[in-house]
């Protein structure tokens, strides 16, 4: 959003290049705090931790807290608090484990690592935690029980509804199909995480020029056009710059030669191949852009900020306040069920613990991202670089050899020191704490 | 919906716009509205006063759909209406501008004019170019000072405020306004922008109720007053026909002027 500047005079003051660029300047912050972040730990690590390898493992440990943070995002929004992710993310991973393990290769009469069991597995994973999540909604929008109540409940419910389900037990090894979404196992190749790239920089740009073209068909102002353009190459530079280092990592050659065995080939001489774009990256990008696209331009999302920004003003302009706390609760649900299909992938199996303390991990990164918790602000790629940010700091200090106590101390300490440059910075700029 | 009456003025002629019959609402113990019936012409200004807590605010509330009713009737040009919520009261062209500014801080100009009726595309997007245009538009019309359209309203005066609200019930052709102290927060200039501007929207046939405290801008901007006391309606009489002090002593004594008592 534009600086506001008060009654503009008639002849315009230089803006600087920054304004003229109209970039978020919260957001440069955040991604000056991470590249400083990184450097620092790279140094420590003595060139380490700025490896293809380990910004591929980055990415994929990222993938699943900010799945949920993106949705945690809306419900801090809309002045909720979702206190139960961790315990929905373990059960809707339990109903998919067993699905897929004991219920659907009988009732479909196909072998344990058919694709179909892998897609209604997810399918009803999904199901399952919309429907979670829609009722949770129900009981705080309609019944008005407060959120951090239902969701205090919903976490020690849906924990123990988990654990019931399996007894306890770890679920192994999951459907080969449904292994595809925890990183490693399921990449593009180089190839097509090029063709994704020029696909994704091609429909940005296009992006850019059809929001100023609608801007001038209405007479508004636009940007200059050397502003314009370098948004547009600082798009494109970042896209390639990430794809580039995912493929950098390459797979090993045992891998390979096993991956060429399979097929009935014989490894070429000097062949290599990287791992391009994990699948679990791709659907986090997808739904970045898909969520933003709600945020910002469809009425649920408009919905969403004024609700957060104004209950009463929402309800007295005809908004539905209540079903929208059910549909704010069920995306929730769905974006938990699709975060364990990436958690459990990951670990190739379902475990009784997984998505322990989620919750705070989440909340964390959506506040680090800048989400208001008074409601009413808030961005999705906050979310996902806040959790980036959380990520790199554990693995970081992991790394470096930091002892596990003094880690989560120092995440903590983090936690709180982010909000109070939040709340420094939006009093220095004018806005809202 | 009836055709346009055009400037008619008064309650001489013509059906009622509206009529409030024998609206009660109690909360817990308190009656807070106790059979109070109002009604309100085309191209008319009633005044609502009323010390704090006389029920004003809570009868109006039925009509623009905030609370429901216990007992009594609503009718829009004679027919009997339901208004169980804002989405109702606007269906039938009611627009109301509270006293609090129903506005989303966070949230521009245009996003706040829109609320609830946002312009989309044929992809069922918002057309956020599109919606500024039309407040860039209609904000000339009616505050043409006005520059901060891609500002959240939180960095907004409490005129310019007001002035997004009012064009938000021009904009979307009500027939029926509801103005709670429409310029409590404002300055004497910007009261007398608003001012104005009701004379206008009278001039196009709207009817309006005004809830005030301010007897002085009552007897000027209103054609009649109704006075409320604990609930009850004292009465409703022509401003022209009494003193500033007559409708004090409504107000505070609940006793309606002698010289109009029948």
């Amino acid at each position: 959003m534009k600086a506001a500047t008060a009654h503009a005079p008639a002849t315009p003051k230089k803006k600087s290049v920054l304004a003229a660029l109209e970039i978020d300047t919260r957001l440069l912050g955040m991604i000056g705090a991470f590249v400083v972040l990184c450097l620092a730990f790279n140094f420590f690590t003595d060139g380490r931790f700025l490896t293809p390898r380990n910004i591929f493992n980055l990415t994929i440990q990222t993938v699943s807290v900010a799945i949920m943070a993106t949705g945690m995002v809306f419900i801090i929004v809309t002045r909720h608090i979702d206190l139960s992710v961790g315990s929905l993310l373990a059960t809707c991973s339990a109903v998919m484990a067993m699905a897929q393990t004991a219920i659907l290769p009988d009732l479909l009469g196909v072998g344990l690592d058919s694709p179909v069991v892998a897609a209604l597995a997810i399918v009803v994973g999904l199901v399952c935690g919309t429907a979670i999540g829609a009722f949770q909604g129900w009981l705080v929008g309609y019944l008005v029980i407060p959120a951090f109540i239902v969701t205090l409940g919903g976490l020690l419910v849906w924990r123990n509804v988990a654990w019931y389900l399996t007894s306890g037990q770890t679920i192994g090894p999951l459907n080969e199909t449904y292994l595809l979404f925890g990183g490693i196992n399921g990449t593009l190749g180089e190839t097509l995480s090029w063709a994704f790239a020029l696909v994704a920089t091609v429909a940005a740009l296009w992006a850019l020029v059809a929001s100023r073209r609608n801007k001038v068909a209405h007479e508004m102002p636009v940007k200059p056009m050397w502003a314009e353009s370098a948004i547009g190459v600082l798009i494109a530079v970042a896209i390639f710059g990430f794809v580039a280092l995912l493929v950098a990592y390459e797979i090993p050659s045992g891998r390979l030669e096993r991956i060429f065995e399979a097929r009935g080939e014989v490894l070429p001489e000097g062949y290599s191949a990287g791992y391009g774009i994990p699948f679990s990256v791709l659907a986090l990008i997808v739904l970045a852009v898909v969520l933003t696209t709600v945020a910002r331009k469809t009425r649920f999302g408009r919905y969403v900020f004024a609700t957060g920004g104004n209950p009463d003003a929402a309800e007295l302009s005809g908004i539905n306040t209540r079903m929208l706390t059910v549909k704010v609760f069920a995306l929730m649900g769905f974006l938990c069920a699709l975060s364990a299909v990436v958690a459990s992938a990951r670990l190739t199996n379902h475990t009784n613990d997984i998505g322990t303390l989620d919750e705070l991990r989440v909340i964390a990164a959506a506040v680090i991202g800048g989400t208001a918790l008074s409601g009413g602000v808030g961005t999705i790629y906050g979310a996902i670089l806040g959790a980036l940010i959380m990520q790199s700091l554990q693995s970081g200090m992991a790394m470096v050899g930091v002892d596990a106590p003094f880690q989560n101390i120092v995440v903590g300490m983090v936690l709180v020191v982010a909000v109070l440059v939040d709340i420094l910075y939006r009093k220095r700029t004018g806005g809202k704490a | 919906m009836s055709t346009d009456r055009g400037t008619d003025r008064g309650q001489d002629r013509g059906a009622p716009l509206v009529e409030l019959r024998d609206i009660s609402i109690a909360f817990g113990g308190v009656q807070a509205v106790d059979h109070v019936t109002v009604d309100l012409y085309p191209g008319e200004v009633v005044g609502l006063l009323g010390h704090n807590g006389a029920g004003k605010s809570t009868l109006i509330k039925c009509l623009s759909g905030a609370y429901r009713m216990d007992s009594g009737e609503i009718r829009i040009n004679g027919n009997k209406v339901e208004i169980n919520n804002p989405r109702d009261a606007r269906r039938h062209n009611i627009e109301t501008i509270y006293q609090t500014l129903a506005l989303a801080d966070n949230l521009d100009a245009s996003a706040n004019l829109f609320l609830g009726r946002e312009i989309t595309n044929a992809l069922g997007m918002i057309d956020e170019a599109q919606m500024e245009a039309e407040t860039r538009r209609i904000m000339g019309r009616l505050n043409p000072n006005f520059r901060k359209f891609s500002a959240p309203v939180s960095a907004l005066s409490g005129g310019q405020r007001q002035s997004v609200a009012i064009a938000r019930a021009v904009y979307f052709n009500a027939k029926i306004l509801i103005m709670d102290e429409p310029t409590a927060a404002l300055g004497p200039q910007e009261t007398q922008m608003v001012a104005e501007l009701i004379d206008e929207l009278k001039r196009q046939g709207l009817g309006i109720f005004l809830i005030d405290h301010d007897i002085h801008q009552v007897k000027q901007l209103c054609d009649r007053a109704a006075v409320m006391k604990n609930g009850q309606l004292v009465g409703i009489v022509k401003v022209d026909e009494v003193s500033e002090d007559d409708l004090l002593g409504m107000i505070i004594a609940g006793k309606r002027p002698e010289h109009l008592a029948a």
